[in-house]
């Protein structure tokens, strides 16, 4: 069976996409086979990010209105045999997508894949929902300003009460934090919340943190996920954070030791 | 006979409508006298079981003699529904009369006949709709108010415990006392009848008492919140004390003041 993950926040532009092409390419490029959903119906990215905007033929509606088969829609990635992706639909909307289709397809998907990563489209409706909705773990991309973490907040809440698992009364969805250009100089500046901030008002799980950093930008526009530039700060960020959901211990890098006010007030963790 | 605050929506039914002066609007500059605004306010609602008139009255009063103030020329709405599915007829203006006699003012009806509507009508009374086509009972209407959560196993006066933090956008209701063990967080919103306790950082809204018990306190370690509010006395974020601010403290009233002070 393989393990269904969500990239969600709540908030758009905070990285979901970018996170998304990223540890799909990470946990791919360990060998284990992945499959990356675009759930953003109308607003399709991923395939920019993942560079096979070319390719696309058929896409997710498609397969879930039956006019196309799963192995026609996957495009597998140049990159990396062990990725695939599954492009949204560009002309249709999230009324398109229904929740017994969505399933039919990450079950048909878990009989083959390891890892199914869903990129969820922001906010909190039909498609964020279908998203996050059949997910075993939940990666919250979250910035470090107080929208974005009230936002999370709000997801992390839905998460854990209109889940399958939930309502099945299953073991909860596995959160775990992300927290995306981070830049440390303005933490110490008392321009954006550090850390531990986020962390005191979320209390959840780090599991790493991303640097703000020219290298995402560079990736996006070349359409080549930044985990591949192992030279740059945000693609090793990424690389610890596919580590570490796979069981490594790494140390977190890229967060200065200054603490901001809820780390002085009550001493961090 | 069930009592408890709803939220009943009033509003006009054209919502930012200004009316223009009639005479020579082509000279005189446009100065609108006035405009409608859409609101939204809380006003309890009596939910009627019986169409017994001294029943009522009696039980009303005991009611009212345990929340004077609470009660003191509150507007009310008074619902049927109960009473007209099980076919028991009422005499509006009896009732109105009744609600009146014991210092109420009644500002509306709902669920009732057209008969009875056309009756609360003449005598000055709004008629209000109930929401949702299917028109649940108000004992359903009162269990969803936790609608991100599973619906809690409770019994009138007994305990709710959450174990998990309470995320913004959730509301958890208590029939009686309710325990948090972790946070609440800024965007949540937890309501008891009785106590409240919480145990992590309280950063979203704290209602105790909910149905008028004055005697409701909250306790919690971290005083971060939004809005805390005991009966219906309430202090928003901003009127609280920074010496009180993260602070463990209880919040309780006396005189029909809200008083925060340390544990």
């Amino acid at each position: 069976m393989a393990r269904i993950i969500v990239v969600t926040s709540g908030k758009g532009g905070v990285g979901k996409t970018t996170t998304s092409a990223a540890i799909a390419m990470g946990l791919a490029k360990k060998g284990h086979k992945t499959a990356v959903i675009d759930f953003d119906v109308g607003l399709r990215n991923l395939d920019l990010i993942m560079g096979c905007e070319r390719r696309v033929v058929y896409d997710f509606i498609n397969v879930i209105n039956g006019e196309a088969t799963l192995n026609q829609a996957l495009i597998r990635d140049k990159h990396c045999n062990q990725l695939y992706i599954l492009p949204a639909s560009q002309t249709r909307d999230k009324d398109a997508l229904s929740q017994e289709g969505v399933g039919k397809i990450l079950e048909e998907l878990s009989k083959d894949f390891k890892y199914i990563v869903c990129d969820s489209p922001a906010g909190i409706e039909r498609g964020a929902h279908l998203a996050m909705y059949f997910a075993d773990d939940a990666f919250v991309v979250t910035n470090p300003e107080v929208s974005s973490v009230r936002d999370s907040d709000r997801m992390l809440g839905i998460l854990s009460s209109k889940s399958r698992r939930a309502e099945q009364n299953q073991e909860p969805i596995k959160e775990y934090l992300l927290l995306t250009r981070y830049s440390p100089e303005r933490v110490k500046l008392g321009e954006m919340l550090s850390v531990d901030d986020v962390q005191e008002i979320l209390s959840l799980h780090l599991l790493g943190v991303i640097p703000e950093s020219k290298s995402v930008l560079n990736a996006s526009n070349s359409g080549t996920p930044v985990i591949l530039d192992e030279k740059s700060d945000a693609g090793q960020a990424y690389a610890d954070i596919v580590a570490r959901y796979l069981g490594e211990d790494r140390p977190h890098r890229f967060i200065d030791e200054k603490k901001g006010i809820f780390g002085k007030l009550f001493g961090g963790k | 006979m069930i009592f408890f605050i709803s939220n009943v929506r009033i509003y006009p039914t054209v919502a930012n409508l200004t009316y223009r002066m009639s005479t020579d609007s082509q000279q005189t500059p446009y100065h609108p006298a006035l405009e409608f605004k859409s609101s939204t306010f809380t006003v309890p609602v009596l939910v009627l079981s019986s169409n017994d008139m001294p029943s009522i009255e009696q039980q009303l009063q005991e009611k009212i003699s345990q929340a004077p103030e609470f009660f003191k020329n509150s507007p009310l709405v008074f619902d049927l529904q109960e009473l007209n599915k099980h076919e028991l007829d009422i005499d509006v203006s009896g009732l109105t009369g009744i609600i009146r006699h014991l210092g109420l003012l009644p500002i509306g009806i709902r669920g009732g006949t057209p008969q009875q509507n056309q009756q609360a009508i003449a005598l000055g009374i709004p008629v209000h709709s109930i929401h949702g086509s299917s028109a649940p009972t108000e004992a359903q209407k009162t269990k969803k108010i936790t609608p991100e959560l599973p619906e809690p196993q409770t019994d009138l006066n007994t305990t709710l415990l959450m174990t998990q933090p309470i995320r913004s956008g959730q509301r958890v209701y208590a029939k009686g006392d309710l325990i948090v063990l972790a946070q609440v967080s800024a965007g949540a919103e937890i309501l008891a009848e009785g106590n409240i306790h919480v145990y992590g950082s309280l950063r979203g809204r704290a209602l105790a008492g909910v149905q008028g018990n004055p005697d409701a306190r909250i306790f919690c370690t971290d005083l971060e919140a939004e809005l805390i509010s005991i009966a219906g006395t309430y202090k928003i974020s901003e009127d609280l004390d920074e010496s009180v601010r993260h602070k463990p403290v209880q919040i309780y009233l006396e005189n029909q003041a809200l008083l925060i002070k340390d544990l």
